[in-house]
């Protein structure tokens, strides 16, 4: 069963998924075994942070950063757990 | 706006050291329209024109790709451009050195087919003694870090065992078992008769799987392909007729759906005379029924026309004997009382009958191409 995901747990890309840029199509997209899921420009960011150093809490501050916005915590949340559900993202706890 | 292509699947090679009787390769496989298989460089040519038109996703499947020798050189060529690479094999003799090389080169993904839970129905179902390859084939895979897919063909002689099939796909630590329902094309269709379940069978199988999704959760992912004769309505075939998927055959034939080649009143074009861009846009077999222009009644004005896409192509030829008409399966098909007979037929034979199919192999398909 999929845990909730913990603010202080990093945040890794599951081995079995590839985050890949699509030229043909000008989008990021996330492959994995017979699937891929398309990403807009913010899920894609959220997915490059993906890589087992930083943790929920440092992704979600990092992009109001970036985007100069607030309260993107319940979104980041819900995109990284919807993903979690089907394996292809892991929560790691430090 | 024009539809790119998401998917392909290359058949490398009609050769295979199994002789499922529910294969969807072409009856006439072993004849000269698939002998002369494409060499290294035009496989490595399509992997580049596919990329470049759009594809993302590439099946490596057969017959039986591992008896390409330049396996490992193919997925190095696929990996270098792109494409996340899924090896669809039966592991007959696959060493882990073998799977380790193409781990290396790599290869993404490897599914590995069983054709029942346990070794001697397996072996019987298979015609070759292969089970114990594939479970050692299972643990290297894991063993080696690679996503895991086993993959089982249901039909009548082994929907009894889908908890077990479960089990072991649970016990290997596969992240994906897909039961797929035999589909009738190829081989399959051949054979309709002796592999189609009973009622019964499939309601009993649904029911233990939605048992198993729910002990499992997140755990296992279960597929289950919908039986489609014992549907109302047709499946949405390849997403729709060339949409987002094509399959190149060995000899280079490019197919709208791994079945089409059987459709004889289509042209197929083949990579060794155009690229693949030309034939994906223009070539008689992908633009025949793009779109829902060719759509006859009931489907023209039918609501489920961009959900089901008419169904499929092949069955409508397969059953009806005219690929332009509403797949017979569907509920409202004018066809459909033909499916509704081959289904009635099992239920009344299915308890007396033992039900006796035709392996797939190549004196077999020698045979049924000059019996035409
Ligand atoms: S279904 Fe069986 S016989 Fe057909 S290609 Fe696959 S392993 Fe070989
Ligand atoms: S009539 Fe055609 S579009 Fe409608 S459900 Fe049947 S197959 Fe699908």
């Amino acid at each position: 069963m999929t845990s909730p995901a913990p603010d202080a747990a990093t945040v890794r890309v599951a081995p079995k998924a590839r985050l890949q840029w699509d030229e043909v199509r000008q989008r990021h997209v996330l492959l994995y075994p017979e699937g891929l899921v398309a990403l807009n420009e913010t899920g894609a960011d959220i997915l490059a942070m993906c890589d087992g150093t930083h943790t929920l809490a440092g992704i979600v501050t990092s992009l109001q950063q970036r985007y100069g916005v607030e309260g993107v915590q319940q979104d980041v949340t819900g995109f990284l757990e919807a993903l979690a559900a089907k394996g292809l993202i892991l929560f790691e706890r430090g | 706006m024009m539809s790119q292509p998401l998917w392909l699947l290359a058949e490398l090679t009609y050769r295979c050291p199994l002789q499922c009787p529910y294969c969807s390769n072409p009856l006439e496989f072993a004849g000269g329209r698939f002998r002369n298989e494409l060499g290294t460089e035009d496989w490595c040519r399509v992997f580049r024109e596919a990329k470049a038109l759009g594809v993302l996703q590439l099946g490596l499947s057969g017959g039986e790709p591992l008896l390409r020798a330049d396996l490992e050189q193919l997925v190095a060529a696929a990996h270098e451009v792109g494409l996340y690479s899924s090896l669809i094999t039966s592991a007959y003799r696959l060493t882990k050195d073998r799977l380790a090389a193409l781990r290396r080169a790599g290869l993404d993904h490897v599914q590995i087919s069983v054709q029942a839970a346990d070794e001697e129905l397996s072996n019987y179902i298979a015609g070759t003694a292969s089970y114990r390859d594939k479970l050692a084939a299972y643990r290297w895979t894991k063993e080696l870090g690679f996503p895991l897919t086993v993959n089982v063909v249901l039909h009548r002689k082994n929907l009894h065992q889908v908890r077990d099939l479960i089990l072991l796909a649970e016990s290997l630590g596969a992240e994906r078992i897909e039961l797929a329902n035999t589909q009738f094309y190829g081989w399959a269709f051949h054979n309709r008769d002796a592999l189609m379940p009973t009622r019964a069978q499939l309601d009993e199988g649904w029911r233990v799987v939605q048992e198993e999704r729910a002990r499992l959760g997140t755990k296992l992912e279960i597929v289950w392909v919908l039986p489609d004769y014992h549907e109302r309505y047709p499946k949405p075939c390849m997403g729709g007729w060339a949409r987002s998927y094509m399959t190149v055959t060995p000899a280079g034939e490019v197919w709208p759906c791994h079945a089409a080649g059987r459709i004889t009143t289509l042209k197929f074009a083949n990579v060794r005379e155009h690229p693949l861009e030309w034939i994906w846009h223009h070539s008689d077999a992908f633009t025949a029924f793009r779109g829902d222009a060719w759509m006859p009644e009931p489907c023209r004005s039918c609501p489920r026309k961009t959900v089901d896409f008419g169904g499929c192509r092949c069955q409508a030829f397969l059953i009806a004997g005219d690929a332009g008409v509403t797949d017979p399966v569907c509920s409202l098909s004018p066809h459909r009382h033909l499916v509704d007979d081959a289904v009635a037929e099992v239920e009344r034979t299915a308890a007396v009958d033992a039900g006796e199919w035709l392996y797939r192999a190549a004196p077999n398909s020698r045979a049924l191409a000059a019996k035409g």
